[in-house]
């Protein structure tokens, strides 16, 4: 078997997240390709947690089409899941003596009793170890990387002693022990054995990937308020930033932090700041401010579902016209639209050296899915990341810090530069000599100027990648995690002998209309599915490109499946 | 401090660009003390960077040579933060107006303060907001006639600046008068010396919107703090900070005290993780080997 999705359910505090961990990890050390997903509830303790792991032999390319797996620790657990419990599927549950009263049968289901709590509280008078008898029964019936998981938890438990290794040992031992006495295996799925981990696989959280690209891209100033889901990238780069003798800051509120980040961009810094949907509101402003003063800022926008404080942990991607347009005025900046978590690494790199280069505000466009999942990934060599730096004031007389060149970039002086450097950086629209200017003349001009360099991006920037080729009947354009679903959608399509392609933009904005178009010109329909009420993509596309996408709408919380992808691609043709 | 053979002069300071204020304002008074305390300590044109955020005395970077950012409304202090945490070697200097720190900016004060950014906050008070044309502000007096409170401001109490920088944590903390610029000149030398976040409230009459702090009234109001004033006591400033003699009020330098600047912390605890501007960056790629 090359696929498998296995999903954990029950109460938060239950070490849920922290099973699911345990066995993403071991599974990557036994050379499987790994991608999670978890919801937690918003409170610390109690309320519903979940946490799903897709183990592959192949490149995985989302979250997935349902779970093939459920392992329900409680009654609501199984209750929220149920809809999900189709025929073919398995139920390992908490059965007898735990939370679930009753014995389950479901027509095609097949059902696994586990009684997890009472192993846990009455055999090894540990209840937190129930998590471990899950996974041992876990591990050994769809044979996932037993031994590395038992490595694992004698180094994760080494430290607190002999004693704490043994007992989770034990449970571990006591699950598969049941399972082997009380159930018989009757369904198919049975991952086995890869062999060895490649060499050079990371398993990493895409918050903790945008960390990761931050610095490998040469960040060394960083601000940020905390916020769900975005706090990992915060964490990251406190960790680190420090070792690197840079500047961590936590600041006061959304707004300190982006004028954190201008103050230290203005001084010279590679800076950035990270946030989701509430802080990027707060935000807008100082957007308008590094637009118009020209200064490189990067922005990590981790969407959840809005508006308001919404659904702080779910899913969502409905902050694409914030972060096209948002705030006053026109304020040119560029958004960038990752797929995956390696994907995240390398964009956050790149939108420093867009940033430098540009001289305007980055923003990438994370989301929920991506910022909480887990992948195992190439590992990214620090040698391959290449710095871009910002056009810099040579010295001398004459110098205009808002110049008027042909691609709209002007060199930039900083602090300890001459004195005939200087200038006032103003959000107040200013002359080439950077003083206050409103006359009709100078306004145009150099609002052209700041638009310019979109135009001199757009130029520039490599072509979307296309996945698919010929003429189609159906054509999908996404972004975000969208983009991955989509990519297995197509690919699912395609096998199916369906004229089917896709468009996967890095650049999200400024638009590259004539890619598009010109993609647009070999499809019969496009397909526009993006997780927000608005089709907020499909409207922009409308009015960038003219052309007339079909929108196809989530906005439950959840990310969507590649078979429900499928399903409305079949509808549309 | 001076890196230039030779010294430069206050004027030297100055821009270009003319000072766009009403005939008579008192920013005029802090801008030509800025320029003698800059002046007075050398600080180098190209080295020292000016920020402000909106408002009538936001305006004063432009008049100044040396670099600048003009921000926000209320952004001020933590751009200026942003500036000097990413480059100490910077000297940083804020210019402000009542409305812009302690209105729209009043949420970043307390955290400048208590954190002791290593920054010279100089706000030109004048109990009004003037590029609006006329509002009652924060340092208003309570039931004070402006255009959005033709009837009487409503609030209770205004904001006591120098209390508040006390009570935040603020290291320096001094209060000076446009009228009395040897004083003035003097309190802003003194800030710029001072390791650490450095508060200057400077009551700077607008002649033009606020008719009742006028230029004569602080004239009669302000007086010295008497001699023996205890700068490192910090119970003994709130207090001149409160209860001046009736009609009064203190000028002179409240409170200092020397303690960690946060650029200093931060290499502390950059020491302790052993920074390293070269560190391998396959160490924190190897970080995720599962």
């Amino acid at each position: 078997m090359s696929d498998l999705i296995i999903r954990i359910g029950g109460e938060g505090g239950e070490g849920i997240i922290s099973a699911g961990d345990m066995i993403t990890q071991a599974a990557t050390r036994s050379g499987l390709n790994v991608l999670t997903f978890k919801t937690f509830p918003a409170e610390i303790r109690g309320g519903y947690a979940m946490y799903q792991v897709r183990f592959s032999k192949d490149h995985i390319m989302s979250e997935g089409s349902g779970s093939n797996i459920f392992c329900a620790f409680n009654q609501e657990a199984l209750d929220k899941n149920k809809a999900d419990l189709k025929p073919g599927t398995v139920l390992i549950y908490d059965y007898p003596d735990g939370d679930i009263a009753e014995e389950v049968k479901i027509d095609g289901v097949t059902c696994y009793p586990l009684p997890m709590s009472r192993i846990a509280k009455k055999d090894l008078e540990m209840y937190r170890a129930k998590n471990m008898v899950a996974l041992g029964a876990l591990s050994f019936m769809f044979d996932i990387a037993l031994e590395e998981l038992k490595d694992l938890l004698r180094e994760k438990f080494g430290k607190k002693g002999e004693q704490v290794v043994a007992t989770n040992l034990k449970a571990v031992d006591a699950g598969i022990a049941y399972m082997k006495e009380h159930n018989k295996k009757t369904d198919p799925f049975t991952m086995g054995n890869v062999g060895k981990m490649a060499k050079d696989v990371i398993i990493i959280s895409g918050n903790e990937a945008a960390g990761l690209g931050a610095v490998l891209g040469g960040c060394r100033f960083f601000s940020a308020y905390p916020i769900t889901p975005a706090t990992e990238i915060a964490n990251y780069m406190a960790q680190w930033l420090p070792k690197l003798d840079g500047t961590l800051v936590q600041a006061e509120d959304e707004i300190a932090s982006l004028a954190n980040v201008l103050g230290a961009s203005y001084a010279g810094a590679r800076a950035m700041t990270s946030t989701s949907g509430p802080g990027l509101s707060l935000m807008q402003e100082l957007i308008g401010l590094a637009s118009m003063a020209e200064l490189p800022v990067v922005i990590v926008d981790v969407q959840r579902g809005g508006p308001s404080t919404g659904m702080p942990t779910k899913h969502e991607q409905s902050d694409l016209f914030m972060a096209c347009h948002g705030g006053h005025g026109d304020a040119p900046r560029i958004v960038l639209s990752p797929e995956n978590v390696a994907d995240i690494i390398n964009l956050t790199a790149e939108a420093f050296n867009l940033a430098e280069e540009y001289q305007m505000p980055v923003l990438v466009l994370s989301d929920g899915s991506l910022g909480f999942r887990t992948e195992s990934i190439t590992r990214p060599d620090p040698a391959k990341f290449k710095l871009v730096t910002r056009a810099r004031y040579a010295g001398g007389e004459g110098f205009k810090r808002y110049e008027i060149t042909p691609t709209g970039i002007s060199p930039m002086s900083l602090p300890g530069d001459d004195v005939a450097g200087s200038y006032i950086a103003t959000g107040l629209e200013h002359n080439e000599s950077s003083n206050p200017n409103f006359t009709p003349e100078n306004r145009v001009k150099h609002c052209d100027k700041r638009f310019a360099k979109l135009k001199t991006l757009v130029d520039k920037y490599h072509a979307p990648e296309l996945q698919g080729d010929g003429p189609a009947d159906v054509g999908i354009i996404s972004f975000g995690s969208t983009m991955g679903v989509s990519r297995e959608a197509v690919a699912l399509a395609r096998k199916e002998g369906l004229k089917v392609k896709a468009l996967h933009p890095r650049l999200i904005w400024p638009m590259q209309v004539e890619h598009i178009k010109a993609f647009a010109a070999t499809c019969k329909k496009i397909l526009v599915p993006e997780c927000n009420a608005q089709g907020q993509l499909a409207e922009l596309l409308r009015g960038q490109t003219g052309i007339n996408p079909v929108s196809y709408r989530l906005y439950d919380g959840l990310p969507f499946s590649p078979q429900q992808l499928l399903t409305k691609i079949k509808e549309v043709m | 401090m001076a890196a230039t053979t030779e010294a430069l002069k206050a004027k030297d300071y100055r821009s270009g660009i003319r000072a766009v204020w009403c005939p008579g304002c008192g920013d005029y008074g802090v801008l030509n003390s800025v320029q003698n305390a800059f002046a007075a300590h050398q600080l180098p044109l190209n080295s020292t960077v000016c920020v402000s955020g909106i408002g009538c005395s936001s305006r004063l970077p432009y008049f100044l040579k040396t670099y600048g950012f003009h921000t926000a409304h209320g952004r001020s202090l933590p751009v200026a933060a942003g500036v000097k945490l990413a480059r100490p070697d910077l000297e940083v200097v804020v210019f402000g107006g009542d409305g812009d720190l302690f209105s729209i900016g009043g949420g970043h004060f307390p955290h400048i303060a208590r954190k002791n950014v290593d920054l010279t906050l100089i706000m030109m008070d004048n109990h009004i907001y003037g590029l609006t044309k006329g509002q009652s502000s924060p340092t208003s007096n309570p039931g004070s006639i402006g255009t959005i409170t033709p009837y009487g401001s409503p609030d209770t109490s205004n904001v006591n600046p120098l209390a508040y920088a006390l009570t935040y944590g603020a290291t320096f903390v001094a209060q000076g008068f446009s009228g009395k610029p040897k004083q003035m000149d003097a309190i802003i030398q003194e800030a710029l010396n001072h390791e650490g976040f450095s508060f200057v409230n400077v009551m700077s009459p607008c002649l033009t919107f606020n008719k009742v702090d006028t230029t004569d009234f602080f004239k009669g109001a302000f007086i010295d703090l008497p001699e023996d004033h205890d700068k490192g006591n910090l119970v003994a400033a709130l207090d001149r900070a409160f209860n001046a003699p009736a009609g009064k009020v203190y000028s002179g330098i409240f409170f200092q005290t020397r303690k960690p600047t946060m650029v200093e912390n931060l290499r502390a605890l950059n020491k302790k993780q052993k920074a390293d501007k070269n560190m391998d960056l396959n160490i924190a790629v190897d970080w995720f080997k599962p």
